[in-house]
């Protein structure tokens, strides 16, 4: 077991020929992902590492019978290949792509939800189990199997986090990144959940950062309904408070913005909270050993 | 992106939604003759700069007379604004806005902008305009209306039934008025990907009409791609210049007041750096994510950048590679030490894609410098210590 993905999922990439699709669709096919094609438009009925080329997603999903889709198409067209992918059939998008228009997100994510599709990102590593299944760009040799669930905000301090369980001699089941845009797809409580039914997994790293009020909610979350032990760290404690223009955002946001407030109320709902990540693996020692 | 309150007005008038008629000045000769073309007898000097609170920073003020616009013009331009959202260094003036005076009865408050939450913009509102908000919201938190529109059905009738009866107004027309500013204000927000307006305040004339006294917009950076129009309006002199020359290499970068350099990968573990700094006793002096498109150059140049700040006593290089290579990052180093005088102690933890490459790379060198880390908390300590000079 494990959360979202595993080695028999089957995965199409939308981008699939331009230069970082390419790249990184064949660093996951080497990791063992069932990457079963990808989509063009324009390029269908080609072959790309091996593998066919759509010019739709409704036809790739025909052909292979695909429920995942890794996006990397450009920031100007991720909504309308999120969209696409949603009307497809799709259960699951991981959307890779940086810098694509809030406002895009928004329609794109709400499209996705009324057809009941499932993303993760934009602007996020992706999704791994450890051994089975990459999607995304994480670096594969890191994740070692095990029994850690990890959701992070960050890319690279998934990376850091991943790699200290990892030296403790425990493992990976699935490690999601949730990406730190203003829109995300899965998040905290989502995938909190998810963690929490899954039989592999024994506990949760979850890693936050100032801003926003996701932690904030997730804590709540974990009081009511987590048994298993989590571990957490915010990034940002040391951020200067930042120069803002307006008061808009801060009140949208209330006080619940600062790394201090986050780990507070984590600390609050049992969690264990680290104030460096360098402790983190420390840290899933100290809960499980 | 952001921009200032006159261009806030200029794309207001676009779209319909009123505002005192007002003309932007870069020296007090312009201040009075805009004044002379605006024409009546009472005219505000407003300091355009991108923070608000200007009004308690004394950058907003009011003329009875020609001699006074050129007076309070004078003083205001060329001054450095502190105020609660300039940070501690301030701001400076280089631009007044010359306004006509307007016909203040009752002060409100009105901004849109993205709930992360309902994942839609909200409408914000309150008849407490005029004083900082966010004192309201903590104290008084009934007082703000907040009302969600779903971009999706877009702003409907009752939209702005919530805000007008929220609001407490009765008039028939002035409910039509301000149902209108509303909406308009709405359009506005979605057809230019704003990320927030806000009007504080937004004014009552004698007459009964909503006008915005002020105006502050911020875009979002990834849509501004689409709107060439106001990317024309960026004020680069607002920007950090050392800011504004590392992203022209595709590195984020804040300059803070610690003596600790940090180049990290990503913006997640360079605040995790900074926090572990902190930790372990030292002060980080800067935030510098180096991007996914990290190569010799771009290293070479935020040393370049870390190192103009004078703080600075001992840099530590933390990457944990993903796309970024850790043996482009060691060839950074050795290239950054040929272009630049590396004067300082250099920790360097690599981890990650090609982490084994980039050691030998670095062993090779044999950079006097340049001190190797094991991990992110080794690295941390070693740089502290370094710091320190131990």
């Amino acid at each position: 077991m494990s959360i979202l993905v595993n080695k028999d999922t089957k995965v199409i990439v939308q981008g699939f020929t331009g230069a970082e699709g390419t790249f990184h669709a064949e660093q996951c096919l080497a990791y063992g992902t069932q990457i079963v094609g990808g989509v063009t438009p324009g390029k269908g009925g080609q072959t790309h590492l091996d593998k066919p080329v759509f010019n739709t997603v409704k036809e790739a999903v025909a052909a292979t019978g695909a429920t995942v889709s890794m996006v990397f198409v450009p920031p100007a067209f991720v909504a309308d290949a999120v969209m696409e992918a949603a009307s497809a059939g799709i259960e699951l998008a991981v959307i890779i792509t940086e810098g694509a228009p809030v406002r895009d997100m928004q329609a794109a994510k709400a499209c996705a939800v009324k057809n009941g599709m499932m993303t993760i990102g934009p602007n996020c590593p992706g999704v791994i189990t450890a051994d089975e299944c990459k999607i995304g760009i994480m670096p594969g040799m890191i994740f070692k199997k095990g029994n850690v669930g990890l959701i992070s905000k960050s890319g690279t301090l998934t990376y850091e986090g991943t790699n200290q369980v990892c030296n403790e001699g425990y493992g990976i089941s699935t490690a999601v990144g949730i990406g730190g845009d203003p829109i995300i797809g899965l998040s905290y409580i989502q995938l909190l959940k998810m963690f929490q039914e899954d039989p592999e997994t024994e506990a949760i790293v979850m890693i936050g950062e100032i801003g926003g009020d996701l932690e904030i909610q997730a804590a709540a979350y974990i009081k009511e309904n987590i048994t298993k032990p989590v571990v957490a760290f915010i990034a940002g404690q040391s951020a200067p408070p930042g120069k803002r223009m307006g008061h808009a955002g801060a009140i949208i946001s209330g006080a619940a913005g600062t790394a201090k407030e986050k780990m507070d109320a984590l600390s609050a709902a049992g969690v264990e909270v680290v104030v460096s990540p360098a402790e983190i693996g420390k840290a899933v020692t100290k809960v499980l050993g | 992106m952001n921009i200032h309150e006159y261009q806030a007005k200029q794309i207001f008038a676009k779209y319909g939604v009123p505002t005192p008629r007002g003309i932007i000045a870069n020296t007090p000769d312009q201040a009075v003759a805009n004044a002379g073309e605006l024409g009546g007898n009472i005219w505000v000097v407003k300091a355009q700069i991108h923070a608000g609170g200007r009004g308690l920073g004394g950058g907003v003020k009011l003329a009875k007379n020609k001699e006074e616009v050129r007076e309070l013009a004078t003083e205001i331009l060329g001054m450095t604004l502190v105020t609660h959202q300039t940070g501690p260094e301030g701001k400076l003036v280089q631009k007044v806005y010359i306004e006509e005076g307007a016909d203040i009865k009752d002060e409100l408050y009105l901004s849109v902008v993205l709930d992360r939450a309902a994942e839609m913009p909200i409408i914000m509102a309150s008849t407490e305009g005029g004083m900082d908000i966010e004192t309201v919201a903590e104290k008084t938190p009934e007082k703000i209306i907040k009302i969600a529109v779903d971009p999706a059905y877009g702003f409907q009738g009752f939209h702005g039934r919530e805000l007008v009866f929220g609001l407490g107004i009765t008039d028939k027309a002035e409910q039509k008025k301000m149902i209108d500013f509303a909406s308009k204000l709405y359009t506005l927000y979605m057809e230019n990907d704003a990320e927030m307006i806000e009007i504080n305040p937004l004014i009552k004339t004698g007459s009964g009409d909503f006008i915005a006294l002020d105006g502050k917009m911020g875009f979002d950076d990834s849509a501004l791609g689409r709107h060439p129009d106001i990317e024309d309006m960026r004020d680069i002199s607002e920007e950090d210049p050392d800011e504004r020359e590392a992203s022209q290499y595709g590195l984020s970068y804040v300059a803070l007041d610690g003596e600790i350099g940090c180049m990290v990968n990503g913006a997640g573990l360079a605040m995790g750096t900074m926090d572990t700094i902190n930790y372990m006793g030292g002060t980080p002096a800067n935030f510098l994510d180096v991007g996914g498109s990290a190569n010799a150059e771009t290293v070479a140049k935020g040393f370049e950048i870390i190192l103009k700040n004078p703080n600075v006593k001992a840099i530590f290089v933390n990457i944990f590679g993903g796309i970024v290579r850790c043996d482009r990052i060691a060839n950074g180093i050795l290239e950054a030490t040929k272009l630049v005088d590396v004067n300082v102690p250099v920790i360097v933890r690599l981890d990650g894609t090609n982490a084994p490459e980039a050691a030998e790379i670095l062993k090779n060198a044999n950079i006097d410098n340049v001190i190797a880390a094991t991990d992110l908390g080794d690295g941390a300590a070693k740089a502290v210590a370094a710091a320190k000079g131990e």
